[in-house]
């Protein structure tokens, strides 16, 4: 009888301990930021962000409006397939073949900050400026010329090819400087699809209902 | 007034922030060594120096320069002795020599940070400076030279 006893005893907390082991991996995988078979992003817990609710049509609307904008040439040039960057409103490959360079900020004289000051130079087609002009460094090209909306939605929420940046990021990325500046080109360049708002709103919404990436 | 750091003296300059290093350079100071090309940084005749960066003067704001230590063309070696400065003499490279005094301050930047370039180091670093005597093959001759120079400790780099 006691043996009995002292066995359910055993069974009771082993079964508890069982419980407190598999809150606390429900808790780390609550927290984490990994990405679904789906290639959706699971409940992200941070006191920044909403959470994530999961809807893949409203995911996959929100990130064509983000595409559109990613794809101009505002955004794109500076993301290009090659090592060279692109210029331009029909994104040519930047005259002068600058090249992209270890850290993504040119190589000897020809470094992006030696033409491009820390604003825009006055004038038609003069360079645009900005404190930290550069490209994606070498080890971490995140192009976006070339890539498909499912290709690139796939691209962005993929740590190991997007900077190393969780949700977290992603969404303050929204709001980066150089992400802005795109919004203030200097003369003569035509401005994204759509307002740094709107385009916030699209980033948000997209990430926030589950990132879902376009079939195609 | 301002004070700019220009081949290692002192200009207290009497300008507004916004002016062009290379306005300053040229008729502020009278150091006429560097060229105005093309005023929107697409020629490279207006090189120097900016704390080591090559960065073209006539977009480069006078605000931008100060604290920072400046080099033209007069201050980049003491007796005209960097090795670049003799490898362009040995070969005759300079034809009209306008754009001269820039592709050498970019070259200078090259060889500061490779020693002995390949001719794709040169196109690399060389693409943004516009010859229209179209001097190229003398330019990039004459670099191999320098680094040559350079590597035997000739001249004062």
């Amino acid at each position: 009888m006691n043996k009995q006893i002292s066995n359910r005893r055993n069974y009771s907390s082993n079964f508890r301990l069982l419980i407190v082991i598999g809150l606390l991996c429900g808790g780390i995988g609550i927290m984490a930021f990994t990405m679904n078979k789906d290639n959706s992003l699971k409940v992200v817990k941070s006191n920044s962000l909403s959470p994530i609710k999961k809807d893949s049509v409203t995911s996959v609307k929100a990130f064509q409006q983000v595409y559109t904008v990613l794809m101009s040439a505002r955004c794109m040039n500076c993301h290009p397939s090659g090592n060279v960057p692109l210029q331009g409103d029909d994104s040519h490959l930047h005259t002068m073949l600058p090249q992209r360079g270890i850290d993504g900020k040119g190589v000897y004289a020809m470094k992006c900050a030696n033409c491009h000051q820390p604003t825009n130079t006055a004038g038609l087609h003069t360079p645009p400026g900005n404190p930290n002009w550069h490209l994606p460094p070498a080890n971490m090209r995140m192009v976006f010329q070339g890539r498909t909306p499912r290709q690139l939605a796939k691209q962005l929420i993929d740590p190991k090819q997007n900077g190393h940046k969780d949700l977290k990021k992603l969404i303050a990325h929204a709001d980066d400087g150089l992400v802005l500046a795109g919004w203030n080109p200097g003369e003569g360049r035509t401005l994204p699809p759509m307002s740094h708002a709107a385009f916030k709103k699209a980033w948000l919404t997209w990430l926030n209902t589950g990132a879902f990436a376009p079939a195609k | 007034m301002i004070a700019l750091n220009i081949n290692k003296k002192i200009y207290h300059i009497d300008a507004d922030p916004e002016t062009p290093l290379l306005w300053v350079l040229r008729d502020h100071v009278g150091l006429v060594g560097t060229k105005f090309g093309c005023g929107v940084a697409q020629c490279g005749a207006c090189v120097v120096h900016l704390n080591g960066e090559a960065v073209r003067s006539c977009v480069t704001k006078l605000s931008r320069a100060v604290g920072k230590k400046v080099v033209t063309i007069e201050g980049l070696s003491e007796k005209n002795d960097h090795p670049l400065q003799k490898a362009w003499l040995e070969l005759d490279v300079s034809q009209c020599g306008y754009c001269q005094a820039g592709q050498i301050m970019s070259a200078a930047v090259l060889l500061k940070e490779n020693k002995n370039p390949t001719d794709q180091d040169i196109n690399d670093a060389m693409a943004g400076n516009i010859c229209r005597c179209g001097t190229y093959l003398r330019i990039r001759e004459a670099i191999h030279l320098a680094s040559e120079l350079q590597r035997k400790g000739g001249g004062n780099s």
